[in-house]
């Protein structure tokens, strides 16, 4: 028998209970796994369930070790860009950037015998990633040292909404004077949904310090989850959560300035 | 006591005081699932009262997504040939 219970009191079991079965976290899984493209299109079928997702990882890796070079063209198309936004997260220059995406790719290669697969291939070229973008940093000492990320930086102590935007006094202090409005409906649902959108969000992601930049790049555009960003970072899951709120909130408050047409040029 | 002020105070206990601004920094941890309990309630009390709250979640949703689906850039065919050529010297050795 299926109890069947509304949104809130499945977000309510969800959130407290994460061993209930839950139809939600069901269907998240499923839409999950479509997201996830596969790069060798001849071994995956559409319908492809939970089981099978590691497989496909290892027939990829199979494939990369005997040579394969479709597959390793594949694999250069699916992440040669994102690497390319990550590198710039802890290297400032375009040009640096590459040489270190390139790197990567030569150190995915003398690895790739020696995966073991403990963790996904993704986060694993991402760890490479990481270590060489931050040695790179060093040498030229532009790196973002977390542990000098604290509380107390100004980019941590800045409020998620500009506080002009609530009351200041009254009954309702602190409830909203001018709230934000809507993007469902009209000009800003279009422009939402639009290119020239997403090419000012990539500014306003290079414009987010470093330290929120690294977070908000591997959690919301690279979809790695929180525990994967804590160890590539090798900072604590409240930290992580901190540094995930600035950069939305900085980046939501670009976003709402860009389509409600304050900040656009053309 | 009037009408009115009954009115605002039963509200007031049941959301439990969570203000706009209360709730706009606490979005991130309720996406995350870490609030407790009881905050989640009041949180989620509050967002039934707020619309000025439930179109800030909306648009909060909506950033996330549409980060989640910036496309990216293709990769050069020079960089490609070059570590494809790569490739074909680490098959080799």
């Amino acid at each position: 028998m299926e109890i069947r219970y509304n949104s809130a009191a499945q977000a309510l079991i969800a959130s407290h209970f994460p061993w209930a079965p839950s139809p939600t976290r069901k269907a998240m899984q499923k839409q999950g796994l479509r997201q996830t493209d596969s790069v060798l299109p001849s071994t995956s079928a559409p319908g492809a369930t939970q089981t099978e997702q590691p497989l496909d990882e290892q027939r990829l890796l199979e494939a990369l070790r005997k040579g394969n070079e479709a597959t390793f063209v594949s694999l250069l198309n699916r992440y040669h860009g994102s690497l390319i936004r990550l590198a710039m997260a802890h290297v400032s220059d375009r040009s640096v950037a590459e040489e270190v995406v390139q790197e990567t790719w030569l150190g995915v290669l003398e690895g790739l015998d020696r995966f073991e697969g403990r963790s996904s291939l993704k986060t694993w070229i991402f760890r490479i990633l990481t270590n060489k973008a931050k040695t790179r940093g060093i040498r030229e000492s532009r790196h973002v040292s977390f542990s000098a990320v604290s509380a107390s930086d100004d980019n941590l102590e800045e409020p998620a909404v500009d506080p002009a935007r609530f009351q200041t006094s009254g009954f309702w202090v602190d409830h909203w004077a001018s709230p934000p409005r809507s993007w469902d409906e009209g000009t800003p649902e279009k422009l939402l949904l639009s290119k020239e959108t997403s090419v000012y969000l990539e500014e306003a992601i290079q414009a987010l310090p470093p330290n929120l930049r690294q977070v908000l790049i591997m959690r919301d555009v690279e979809g790695l989850s929180s525990k994967e960003v804590c160890a590539l970072l090798e900072i604590s899951e409240t930290n992580q959560r901190v540094l995930l709120h600035r950069a939305r909130s900085k980046v939501r408050r670009a976003l709402e300035r860009y389509l409600e047409g304050g900040n656009r040029q053309a | 006591m009037n009408r009115e002020e009954l009115r605002l105070h039963v509200i007031d206990t049941l959301a439990g005081k969570v203000t706009c601004k209360e709730f706009t920094e606490a979005i991130t941890d309720y996406l995350e699932g870490k609030l407790s309990f009881l905050f989640w309630l009041r949180f989620q009390m509050h967002l039934g009262m707020c619309l000025g709250c439930r179109i800030y979640l909306r648009q909060m949703k909506q950033t996330i997504n549409k980060l989640g689906h910036l496309p990216n850039d293709p990769i050069p065919p020079a960089v490609r040939e070059e570590l494809l050529q790569r490739f074909r010297t680490w098959k080799t050795k």
